[in-house]
Formats: C-alpha cells, sequence, structure tokens
C-alpha cells in the first residue's frame, strides 16, 4: 500500500495536468527504508513527447546525488499518461528498475477527472496496490 | 590511484552489495572490461553489441558519456564513473 500526503498527491496531479498533453515525470524522496515520501521532485520530460518519458540524464544525476547526501531513495517514482489508463506499459515495466518503489501512474485522458494509481514493478511482474490519501502522512510543511 | 565506480542498488549484486568499486583502464570499454574479471556479469548489465544499453545512463564525474564519446570515453586515475538506471517508459 502506498500512504500519501494529499498536499504530494495534488502536486503529483497537478504536474500531470500542466504538461498535458506530454507526458509528466518526477520522483517523490524519502528517508531510505522509511517508504515515506516526502519530498516531491518534479523533473525534467526529455522526450518532451505525449507517448514517452525519460528523465534528463543531466537532471538525474543532480537529484541522485543529491537524495545520497541526504539518505533518501525515490520513494515514488511518477508518470502520467495522457491518452490511455494509468497502468504500466510494456515499456514502462522493461524500464523498471526499483523493485523498492512504488510506481504511481496518473492518466489525464479525462480532462475532469485524473486517475492515480500505485504498482509495484519487479522482475517484469506488475501488482497494484492501494492507494492511501491520508493527512497527517509525512508531507511538506509543519507536522 | 584507481577509477571509482558507483554502483546503483539494482546492480550491487554484482558486486557484493558495494555502493562502489574501483577499476583500471584507459577508456570506459576497458574499465567495463576490467571490472568484469572481478564482477562477472556487470560487463553484460551496462553494455551490448551496439554499445552502452538504454537501460543505463553512464557519467563520467558530472558528464552523460553519451554526450563524449560513448564507451570510446577516455577515462584516468582519479575519475569518477557513476552508473544510475534509466527512469524513462511510455504509453506503449
Amino acid at each position: 500500500m502506498l500512504t500519501i500526503a494529499p498536499e504530494l498527491h495534488a502536486e503529483i496531479v497537478a504536474h500531470a495536468r500542466a504538461d498535458h498533453p506530454d507526458e509528466a515525470c518526477g520522483i517523490i524522496a524519502g528517508p531510505v527504508g522509511s517508504d515515506r515520501p516526502e519530498r516531491f521532485v518534479p523533473m525534467l520530460n526529455a522526450e518532451r513527447s505525449p507517448t514517452f518519458y525519460r528523465f534528463d540524464s543531466t537532471e538525474q544525476l543532480r537529484v541522485w546525488r543529491e537524495m545520497d547526501e541526504r539518505d533518501e531513495e525515490p520513494v515514488v517514482i511518477y508518470h502520467s499518461h495522457t491518452a490511455t489508463e494509468a497502468y504500466p506499459s510494456r515499456t514502462d515495466i522493461s524500464y523498471a528498475s526499483e523493485p523498492g518503489a512504488h510506481y504511481v501512474l496518473v492518466s489525464t485522458r479525462e480532462p475532469d477527472e485524473t486517475e492515480f494509481r500505485s504498482f509495484r514493478i519487479a522482475g517484469g511482474a506488475v501488482t497494484e496496490e492501494e492507494v492511501r490519501i491520508a493527512a497527517g502522512a509525512a508531507g511538506p510543511g509543519p507536522e | 590511484m584507481a577509477i571509482e565506480v558507483r554502483i546503483p542498488t539494482i546492480l550491487r549484486t554484482y558486486t557484493g552489495g558495494a555502493k562502489s568499486v574501483e577499476g583500471s583502464g584507459a577508456t570506459l570499454a576497458e574499465l567495463f572490461g576490467d571490472l568484469d574479471a572481478r564482477h562477472s556479469g556487470l560487463r553484460e548489465r551496462l553494455v551490448d553489441d551496439s554499445g552502452l544499453r538504454r537501460f543505463v545512463n553512464v557519467y563520467l564525474n558530472d558528464e552523460d558519456v553519451r554526450f563524449l564519446g560513448g564507451l570510446e570515453t577516455p577515462v584516468k586515475d582519479g575519475d569518477t564513473v557513476t552508473v544510475l538506471p534509466a527512469v524513462a517508459g511510455g504509453q506503449r
């Protein structure tokens, strides 16, 4: 199960809406081993495409180093699908390389409603998990 | 002195869990060959017949080696090579 603060859920949805019809992508970092998404980091989609996304490699190195220094890891890795459902594609599965991360997919294909789902992807297998949006879960701002 | 190579979590099964290993060589290709002698299987996760695998990013110090010389990029003692999994996907 993914437990996420409402503010962070809203940030992901806002980023996906802002970049529509291109795919949006990013991470939420959290302390290593905590499973708590805390720090929202929107990333550039180097492909700037409605059907593909790829983290900009230079930005990724900077963000990954920053996480190392802060003892963080990517707890959530998110991206949007802009014309199809929020479910990992074959390409998504072939690239997934963080078995401990929550892969969040949002779909912006409907203008009024944003589908928001979370998956574990490990060894080519996809397992959907429950998403709990919980006020008071770790997030930006004071506890 | 040697070249430090930082290994991402997903590939640490090849390094006995180590976050970084050391190697030598005049180019990235030679360095990966040298590493493979001690960490068998690692090279194949980084390169295939056509060069660097698209699933990984490799950096020399702060530069993506795709913008340098790819596998032929010269390396030297004191350099740091960082390997990260590429984060990518798409609708299909």
